[in-house]
């Protein structure tokens, strides 16, 4: 399978208020297979989510090349779907309506095609409900169908369960992989999925690859390959070791020791 | 959850009716003691004077209450709801009774400015046909003021909140203009408007512009940038961007400048009414002072309640079905 991203020598700064330059990355390059999920973990402030916003093409680096299926990134593009924390339903359209908006934008209309995707995110019923009308998981849900109903090449999942509770995570983790099994969206050699998150056991349990980011500037620390065949369970040995490692790398990887405080 | 059982809830709706009921039954049985040559009307193929159009309508309310009663009959809710009319209701019978004693039969009140309810309602005796014809013309006028007005303001609105240029240069305009009683522009407007109906049209649709164009450009400006880039990342163009995104999200605030200005677009068409149309209830009203029918006067301010409190529930209708995406707004 060849790349389906290529980030190269990446730079991008923002200056604040006070006209310092902060430098988010430094140099950064990485290539994105395609067909894999592959997740960015480090501390807040790391910039996953300023590389989350250049992929989608909502921000331009100022420096290097990203290169989506060998073109470089310029604009957003339905073909590279966008899922953010707290969903951003738009709340004066019902579900059926809000994952219908690809679609309609581009003068595809298919009542079928959106009863499916309802269908496969268990939301049936609920079609003409209001966000404000569902719970956090469901509305999440319905964030990630809009996004793939486009049967886009590359999904950017923006710590979309970071506001959920365990329970209703578990869940939406356990979608997204059965997504990616589904026949229709796997034409393009499957939809590639790449997950900002800080939540390790997540990034565990989702990933083929996991990329450990050091804070400002961001560089790569190290990249893992989790080879343990799914379903994965949380306290298997092997998923364990390498949730202790991951820590560890994160520890080292954090600017300055934590203080500690003493209660 | 409150609950009123059958026997009280008939017993309230009949007392709701009393009130009314007993205005009839003064107007019947109190002679006329003041000297009022009582005049009969041919309506249709029936002769009328004004006791007996005024006890028909009095009569029409008492059925719409009791019909109203029986639908309430079947929904907890709305009984509750129309039990707490109930003593309002009553004593408004009461007081139209009191009125009839003393204006129409006693006529203590100071006449001729304080005629009683019978008197008034013999407006539609007299003149049904002119009476109706100046209401249409008013309707006339406000269909056209509100259309220009409400389009002009919500289209300048949406321009002013998307394109910093604009804004930039139209908002200081709009806040002059804005705090101007549109009623100040009547002498431009009678002399510049090919006709009064059009210099109406362009008043109201001053006084409306401020309120709704500020609103509208307010809530275009306040959607989230989150929302325009998913728009974006799903495939949205600019065009959508403004029509799929930025309008929608300014609905409540298009509707909050809409009911605002609505109030003063009913300011603006009376008084230009008042002063220079050749039709319409305040051009009514003008014409009936002149000749000192105060009774005319109450009769074109009633029409008046009754057209603008059917026009603005119109509106709090249609707004409710918009707006049914809001928290709150939905059960």
């Amino acid at each position: 399978m060849g790349a389906v991203l290529e980030i190269v020598s990446v730079n991008r700064t923002y200056s604040d208020d006070k006209e310092n330059v902060v430098e988010v990355f430094q140099n950064l390059s990485l290539s994105v297979r395609r067909g894999e999920f592959l997740t960015f973990i480090g501390s807040s402030g790391c910039g996953k989510t300023t590389l989350l916003r250049l992929i989608a093409g909502l921000d331009e680096p100022q420096s290097g090349q990203l290169l989506f299926g060998g073109k470089d990134i310029r604009g957003t593009d339905p073909n590279r779907g966008y899922v953010v924390q707290q969903g951003g339903l738009f709340p004066w359209l019902t579900v059926e309506k809000n994952i219908a908006f690809g679609l309609s934008v581009r003068g595809k209309q298919d009542k079928g095609e959106v009863a499916r995707f309802i269908k496969l995110i268990g939301l049936d019923g609920f079609e003409k409900s209001f966000p404000h009308q569902i719970s956090g998981g469901m509305a999440q849900r319905v964030a990630i169908a809009r996004a793939l109903i486009n049967k886009p090449e590359l999904l950017l999942l923006d710590e979309p369960m970071g506001a959920l509770d365990s329970f209703t995570r578990a869940d939406i983790q356990d979608k997204l992989l059965e997504l990616r099994k589904e026949d229709e969206l796997r034409s393009a050699g499957g939809t590639t999925m790449i997950l900002v998150t800080h939540d390790v056991d997540e990034a565990i349990y989702l990933s083929d690859r996991i990329v450990i980011m050091t804070p400002r500037p961001a560089k790569i620390k190290c990249v893992y390959e989790i080879e343990i065949p799914h379903p994965r369970h949380r306290g298997g040995a092997e998923f364990l070791a390498i949730r202790r490692d991951i820590l560890e790398k994160l520890e080292l990887a954090s600017a300055k020791p934590q203080p500690e405080y003493v209660i | 959850m409150k609950t009123i059982s059958n026997a009280k809830f008939a017993l309230e709706t009949l007392l709701t009716a009393a009130g009314f009921f007993t205005a009839i039954m003064v107007n019947l049985a109190v002679p006329q003691a003041a000297g009022e040559k009582i005049k009969d009307y041919a309506a249709g193929p029936v002769m009328l004077d004004f006791n007996a159009l005024y006890r028909y309508i009095v009569a029409g309310i008492i059925l719409i209450f009791l019909l109203s009663g029986v639908f309430a009959f079947f929904d907890v809710d709305r009984r509750v709801k129309y039990v707490r009319r109930t003593p309002f209701r009553f004593v408004l019978g009461i007081a139209l009774a009191l009125w009839d004693i003393l204006g129409t039969k006693y006529q203590v009140l100071p006449m001729p400015f304080f005629p009683g309810p019978a008197k008034i309602v013999e407006t539609f005796l007299i003149e049904p046909g002119f009476v109706f014809e100046n209401t249409l013309y008013s309707l006339r006028l406000y269909a056209a003021g509100f259309s220009v007005g409400v389009l002009f303001g919500v289209g300048s609105g949406i321009l002013i909140g998307w394109f910093p240029k604009v804004y930039y240069w139209v908002a200081p305009v709009l806040k002059i203009t804005g705090v101007i009683p549109a009623v100040a522009w009547m002498p431009f407007a009678l002399t510049l408007a090919p006709t009064p109906f059009t210099a109406a049209v362009f008043l109201m649709t001053m006084c409306a512009w401020f309120p709704i164009a500020s609103f509208t450009a307010q809530g275009v400006q306040s959607t989230a940038r989150a929302h325009f880039e998913i728009a974006k990342t799903l495939g949205a163009n600019t065009a959508q961007l403004v029509f799929r995104v930025a309008i929608p999200h300014a609905m409540p605030q298009i509707f909050g400048g809409i009911a605002m200005a609505n109030g003063f677009m009913f300011t603006t068409l009376v008084m230009s009414e008042m002063m220079g149309q050749p039709g319409g209830l305040g051009y009514y009203i003008q014409l009936s002072r002149v000749w000192s029918a105060y009774y005319k006067v109450f009769a074109a301010i009633i029409i008046m309640a009754v057209l603008f409190s059917v026009i603005l529930s119109a509106i709090s209708a249609v707004q409710s079905r918009v707006l049914r995406w809001q928290k709150g707004l939905v059960k």
